[in-house]
């Protein structure tokens, strides 16, 4: 009882506990939402004040609760999640860190949010992101970029950097991101905590705003894997809305932690040996786990495969901001034509831009057969290799990112060196299976800082459980969790 | 891969760009599609392109009237609105 009177006196504290430790203290009756909430708002208003400028949030001096009353035996009941700004919130602005949205006030939910709602847990404080998640580092937001907590040189990478940020930096328990080349698992490596992408169509994204819909991915970002699945159990399932979400059962994630792993069958096939991997190839041979090697002869076309896809998608879903409908409008244009013209190009950011052109070209007439059907048909050969390497293994094990966190600006100037940061990630939504990138241990190569490094574990179609029994075999052996200080 | 008329495609993504966007993106544009030229080296005799990792197709659902929100809640975001409707700059000229 004086180890919790501790805890609730000294502010900002409750804020360092997980999802799973506040469900017991919820539980024990040693806790209030009211109290809980009033500590996380004094948490994020001292690293507003602090020096490290961190900016994890967008709307940091205005957050307010949403929630809804629920029994209290509700799944997440009482807990709060920061989401991403390309997530609709009903009756909040939501602009994907882009100026060409601002003043758009969704008038409805995203399924997620719904979810996260009808499970008890409290929509609290929206975060930055890439302009409409193009971008691997946080930096092309239209309110400037978020630093990465672990060292506010670094940039905490992209898209969804406000979301690992902020958890990471203790001013969130959880949040919502969203992953269509390494959007949630490329942030959590150089954020050091926790990100899943689940199977493309496991999560509705219904309320999404679209960058490229046949890879967006909908995700949970948390400080620990038990988190993780509990926050996916909620999330995760079939939505009438959304008809590419998929019909498939969702096993509760929780039953698969704990499990053994001795026997499971793990791949590796990325080209360059990190300490990283080979520490995590030694700690999961050491739990029972064989390891093999394993060839993905196409996985190298992936950063290309992409690079057409990707942007040919999103020029086409950005043709709706055209300043008819919702946020900026230039109202000085004359005519219709200048108006869609000039709304758009002072509207969006220059990654925007530059992707909009990207795709408007590959999809021409006269380059498409030559950019994006020869593209989608290599992407064809990236998928195969995927489902003949899993008849192999249980899951394939890379390195999530190809460096810890760079420094803010280092890449800016060169749009394809921040393309290929994404290289380890891009394959699972190319071929639409799940991947998860857990802490796995840390780079001193850098100098100063010791800087988190992600591991991450691709999986099969729907079989998020198994990538959740690994890193949490992986988790609990190695205890990078509580060494970054993710969990008291 | 052919000449890469930025003017072109900016008027085809109805995007403004200012001469100096135009020089700066050319550069980088011609820099990220020489990088994607690799893609040529892998042969794709016989393949099928795949748009979507799942395969769906026609997700059909009962024709159901549902509520839906209303007009008005939309029109709130229009950056001008005029009854029931968005309002733009005129289209049809006039000859009077």
């Amino acid at each position: 009882m004086k180890h919790q009177n501790s805890f609730v006196h000294d502010t900002g504290s409750l804020s360092k506990l997980t999802i799973h430790q506040l469900a017991d203290r919820y539980a024990n009756g040693a806790l209030t939402c009211d109290g809980l909430l009033h500590d996380l708002s004094a948490a994020i208003r001292s690293r507003d004040r602090d020096q490290r400028q961190i900016r994890a949030y967008i709307n940091f001096d205005s957050i307010r609760p949403i929630r809804r009353e629920v029994p209290k035996a509700s799944k997440l009941w009482g807990i709060p999640i920061a989401v991403k700004d390309n997530l609709c919130v009903a009756g909040e602005e939501t602009t994907c860190g882009s100026k060409i949205l601002k003043g758009f006030i969704s008038p409805y939910h995203a399924t997620v949010v719904e979810k996260l709602l009808n499970a008890g847990a409290v929509i609290f404080g929206r975060t930055n992101q890439d302009e409409f998640a193009f971008g691997s580092s946080c930096e092309t937001s239209c309110y400037g970029p978020t630093r990465n907590p672990r060292d506010p040189e670094r940039v905490p990478g992209g898209s969804s950097g406000g979301s690992a940020a902020c958890v990471a930096d203790h001013t969130a328990i959880a949040a919502l991101g969203s992953d269509t080349g390494g959007s949630i698992r490329q942030p959590a490596s150089f954020c050091g905590v926790v990100g899943m992408k689940p199977t493309y169509g496991r999560v509705s994204r219904y309320g999404l705003i679209a960058f490229a819909s046949s890879l967006d991915q909908i995700g949970p970002i948390t400080k620990d894997v038990r988190d993780n699945a509990l926050f996916l159990n909620v999330i995760a399932g079939h939505d009438p809305k959304d008809s590419t979400s998929a019909d498939v059962p969702v096993p509760d994630y929780s039953d698969f932690l704990g499990r053994s792993i001795q026997g499971m069958r793990i791949g590796i096939a990325a080209p360059v040996q990190t300490p990283i991997l080979e520490n995590a190839v030694k700690v999961l041979k050491s739990l029972g786990a064989k390891v093999e090697a394993l060839s993905l002869p196409h996985i190298a076309y992936a950063v290309s495969v992409y690079y057409i896809v990707a942007p040919a998608e999103a020029s086409s879903n950005l043709a709706r901001f055209d300043g008819v409908r919702f946020g900026f409008r230039d109202k000085s244009a004359p005519s219709l034509l200048e108006m869609y013209e000039h709304t758009r190009g002072q509207g969006f950011g220059a990654e925007a831009k530059r992707r909009i052109i990207l795709g408007t070209y590959s999809l021409s007439s006269g380059y498409y057969d030559a950019y994006y059907l020869h593209a989608m048909k290599v992407r064809t050969k990236i998928k195969n290799d995927f489902d003949a390497a899993f008849k192999k293994v249980d899951a394939i094990l890379s390195p999530t990112a190809p460096s810890p966190a760079f420094k803010l600006g280092e890449k800016a100037a060169s749009p394809l060196e921040m393309y290929l940061s994404d290289i380890y990630t891009i394959p699972a939504n190319l071929a639409g299976v799940p991947a998860l990138s857990v802490p796995g241990g840390t780079d001193h190569s850098t100098g100063g800082k010791d800087l988190p490094l992600g591991l991450q574990f691709i999986g099969k179609p729907f079989d998020e459980g198994t990538l959740y029994q690994l890193a949490y075999a992986f988790e609990q052996a190695t205890d990078y969790h509580k060494r970054l200080g993710n969990v008291c | 891969m052919g000449s890469l008329d930025l003017r072109h495609i900016a008027r085809l993504s109805r995007l403004h760009l200012t001469d100096a966007e135009i020089k700066f993106f050319e550069t980088q544009v011609a820099q990220i599609l020489s990088f994607v030229d690799q893609l040529k080296a892998v042969d794709v005799e016989g393949v099928e392109p795949t748009s979507h990792p799942l395969s769906l197709c026609n997700v059909f659902r009962e024709d159901e009237i549902k509520p839906s929100i209303l007009l008005e809640e939309f029109l709130k975001n229009a950056p001008r609105a005029k009854g029931p409707f968005f309002e733009v700059p005129k289209i049809i000229e006039s000859h009077s």
